[in-house]
């Protein structure tokens, strides 16, 4: 199982889901409504190390940050 | 050092701290940017919501860049809500000769504002919005949206 959390304004809770890859929980997010509009403007994080690659495989226990736009300052 | 507060930032004792902790050392620069809530918008205050695993990843990425030109890089962030008029974002850069510092802060200042992991609200009569238009997708956004 990985964790899936939500930072910032997208304000959902984190969703515990079964995913080998980052391919496959975007399938996932993909299909929660509340979620898919946000995918094309995230920056993604395994672990809190950003990736830019979907080639990741994952382990039991990783957790999955999305990263909204930001605006510090 | 990076630093977070929870509301404003105690901008005054900052800057005295930081200019007496390294005004010895031998620096010949010390260049600032001080960020401060403008009135506009009928906005109270802003909000900032911050990550702070990866805050703490890109700073020090950055701390490196600046310790290999041989400057020293500080940075105080808010938290939580800000109003009108008080600051919430602080910086200062040192280094042994001016262009270094000035040039850098330009750039780290930059690259802030669309890698730093922040998330800026406006508070209007007590309700927070987050302000999408003003912010940018981080590098390598997008990721999960792209289907191969």
């Amino acid at each position: 199982m990985v964790t899936v959390e939500f930072l910032g304004p997208i304000g959902k809770a984190p969703l515990t889901l079964e995913a080998a890859t980052l391919k496959e929980v975007a399938e996932r997010l993909r299909q929660e409504p509340d979620v898919a509009p946000w995918l094309s403007q995230c920056a993604v994080a395994v672990n809190d190390k950003l990736v830019k690659s979907m080639d990741i495989p994952l382990k039991n226990g990783d957790r999955i940050s999305l990263l909204p736009p930001v605006c510090g300052g | 050092m990076l630093l977070i507060f929870d509301g404003p930032l105690p901008v005054t004792e900052l800057l005295k701290e930081w200019y007496e902790a390294e005004h010895n050392k031998n620096y010949g620069a010390m260049v600032t940017f001080v960020g401060t809530i403008r009135e506009e918008g009928g906005i109270e205050a802003l909000s900032f919501d911050i990550y702070r695993p990866v805050l703490e990843t890109w700073f020090e990425s950055w701390r490196r860049r600046l310790a290999d030109k041989g400057a020293l890089l500080i940075m105080a962030h808010s938290q939580g809500d800000v109003p009108v008029h008080a600051s919430s974002f602080a910086c200062a850069i040192f280094s042994p000769k001016r262009r270094v510092a000035l040039e850098m802060l330009d750039a780290f200042v930059e690259d802030f504002k669309a890698n730093a992991p922040i998330w800026k609200y406006d508070v209007i009569n007590g309700r927070r919005l987050y302000a999408a238009d003003r912010s940018t997708p981080m590098a390598g956004s997008g990721l999960l949206s792209a289907k191969e």
